[in-house]
């Protein structure tokens, strides 16, 4: 990356793989499992993420030096619910199907512990842009597992993708299905999500045995 | 040369490489080793884990053979009722068993060839050797499951059973739940239409359904959760000519087995025997709730409610878990006083889920399941009980 610095492409690069909020951090678990049914709520839900961390994370840094430290949890919450809000009602207004399937979750990223966690153990001490990194780094790494939690439970739990009958029709019983192929139901079911996600930290480990904690 | 020594011979050869644990898993299945150990102070006992497992498979035999008669019998039954005026003259053909070898014997040999494959592929991969642990699991799998299960619905399954039931935890003896059960969990959850329902419990009724020729075999369960009556004695329950999955109708049968394993001490009988108590209480209390008018005929739970306490007991898995499923030495709880408690709330919990839940009319898998989850907890506490009870006893004579 000619644009960024190696330090600052780290920023992005890190959180990826290695430092992956999800599968190494063991953060932002609850909507990983809640809306990855489908691949389109998986991408959408990472899309507003990164747009609620990458602002979120400027907005702190640039108040850094002005928040007293003895309230800064309630101003960051001030700040993510702001831009929560803001997010929520632009996916109602373009996308309401959408913001119907996802409920409750677009306002549950106040909770999610990714954005908490950046805002205090990065933002508060870094300038804008290397904040402004960070979060679409990190961010990027929880979308990352999110599309590939999604992609398998909707390709073998509903034989979709992003709505598209990939794998044939199971009512006319075309391509696969004609062959006696089954939708898996219980892909749909969150303790799947669980599994599934339990796979990739495994792979994840076994791949990278620097990864696995001493205990 | 001998198939021994050139196994033998094929496993000094591979000793120290990747496939090592292939060869000699083949070698001591069949034989016993060549080397023995020599000195040293080491406990000799005959009863091993290969001839555990095969105590239960053997244990196991009867309840295949009269599945396979079972599956044929049920489904020319379910064509022409008239066979089940005279069972014992219509049960024991070629006929029947001939359905049995074409739809029963397949599940069995793909749930071992995948199951083992499994096993190998982990073994050689990690470096340790081949256990012996999926020997009973892959003679449960076939028996617990609808007749006319797809055989690629089984091998998944059981390549998710095998893998996230048990090698992530460490393998044999490591696993927190029962695989076998993992396994029907899996089915049911992934594949519903499958595994519940009166269309797949006896052979050829999904194909049949919608046309001139339709069959039906709705399972005791089924029936009295929809309040319908039963064309089934008490003998024919008891003795397992009903429809069900493949192995557990017969609870004579099971009994037997049950017998076998306790006689030859690889079942605790404190399981099965809390296991059956535990269902019997909670099919006594809701009798008593039923005779005291709390529920009245037009509630949804009439039907199982009022099914006597003890019919309870024949009917569905529960006899079939309570045997083989719930005494799993792994999984189940190891105090004698934790067995009691394992054994009665896998009892207890089976009915209420069987009679409140009538979407999962087999409870008894999901309460095996759920105590299996506990078991360490209930252990963890009668062993603390215990310490607790001592302690004080030491404290009264020092005072």
């Amino acid at each position: 990356m000619g644009l960024l610095s190696k330090k600052d492409a780290a920023l992005i690069t890190d959180p990826l793989l290695d430092n992956n909020p999800i599968t190494i951090q063991v953060l932002g678990i609850c909507s990983a499992l809640a809306i990855t049914a489908e691949l389109k709520a998986s991408i959408v839900m990472a899309l507003s993420v990164m747009a609620v961390l990458a602002l979120g994370n400027v907005v702190i840094s640039l108040l850094r030096n002005v928040i007293p430290s003895k309230i800064r949890i309630i101003v960051q919450l001030i700040v993510v619910a702001a831009l929560v809000i803001i997010v929520d009602l632009i996916l109602r207004a373009f996308a309401y199907e959408l913001s119907k399937t996802l409920s409750v979750f677009v306002g549950l990223i106040i909770t999610n512990c990714i954005i908490m966690g950046r805002f205090e153990a990065f933002a508060l001490a870094n300038k804008p842009w290397r904040s402004f990194l960070d979060g679409i780094g990190n961010a990027a790494g929880y979308g990352l597992i999110l599309v590939i939690v999604g992609f398998f439970r909707e390709l073998l739990g509903s034989g979709t993708l992003l709505g598209f009958k990939v794998l044939g029709d199971p009512i006319e019983k075309t391509g696969l299905y004609a062959l006696g192929y089954e939708n898996n139901g219980f892909m749909l079911l969150s303790p799947m999500a669980l599994i599934v996600l339990g796979v990739i930290i495994w792979i994840q480990r076994s791949k990278n045995s620097s990864l696995i904690e001493e205990h | 040369m001998s198939l021994k020594q050139n196994l033998h011979n094929l496993k000094e050869k591979y000793k120290g490489t990747k496939m090592a644990p292939a060869f000699n898993a083949i070698h001591t299945f069949l034989y016993l080793p060549n080397d023995v150990t020599h000195g040293g102070t080491h406990i000799k006992a005959a009863d091993d884990l290969k001839r555990t497992m095969n105590t239960v498979i053997l244990a196991l035999i009867p309840c295949l053979i009269f599945g396979m008669f079972n599956a044929g019998y049920q489904h020319h039954a379910a064509i022409d009722g008239s066979l089940r005026a005279d069972v014992l003259a219509n049960f024991f053909t070629f006929d029947n068993l001939w359905i049995g070898i074409i739809k029963v014997l397949p599940l069995v040999i793909v749930s071992y060839a995948i199951g083992l494959g499994v096993e190998f592929i982990f073994a050689i991969i990690k470096g340790h050797e081949v256990e012996e642990g999926y020997l009973v699991t892959g003679m449960l799998v076939p028996l617990i499951v609808p007749v006319d299960t797809p055989l690629w619905m089984l091998s998944i399954a059981v390549i998710f059973g095998v893998i996230i039931g048990k090698e992530v935890f460490g393998g044999t003896g490591m696993n927190i739940l029962n695989p076998a059960l993992t396994i029907r969990a899996f089915l049911f959850f992934a594949y519903p239409t499958w595994m519940s329902g009166d269309k797949v419990w006896v052979h050829g009724a999904v194909e049949r359904a919608g046309t001139a020729d339709a069959i039906s075999g709705e399972t005791i369960l089924g029936s009295y959760a929809q309040n319908q009556e039963v064309i089934y004695s008490t003998f024919d329950k008891f003795m397992g000519f009903i429809p069900g999955s493949v192995g557990e109708t017969s609870t004579f049968l099971i009994l037997l087995g049950a017998a076998f394993l306790i006689f030859t001490k690889i079942g605790s009988w404190r399981i099965i025997v809390s296991t059956f108590l535990g269902a019997a209480v909670m099919g006594f209390i809701f009798n008593q709730v039923v005779a005291a008018d709390i529920i009245t005929e037009s509630s949804k739970f009439y039907g199982l409610m009022n099914t006597v306490w003890w019919e309870h007991l024949m009917i569905g898995g529960l006899a079939f878990g309570a045997v083989y499923m719930a005494t799993d030495p792994v999984t189940a709880s190891q105090t004698n006083k934790g067995k009691w408690i394992y054994g009665f709330l896998i009892g207890f919990i089976s009915i209420m889920i069987r009679v409140f839940n009538p979407a999962y009319p087999e409870g008894v898998f999901l309460a095996i399941l759920l105590m299996n989850v506990f078991a360490p907890t209930i252990d963890h506490y009668v062993v603390q009980g215990n310490v607790k009870r001592r302690l004080k006893r030491t404290k009264v004579k020092t005072a």
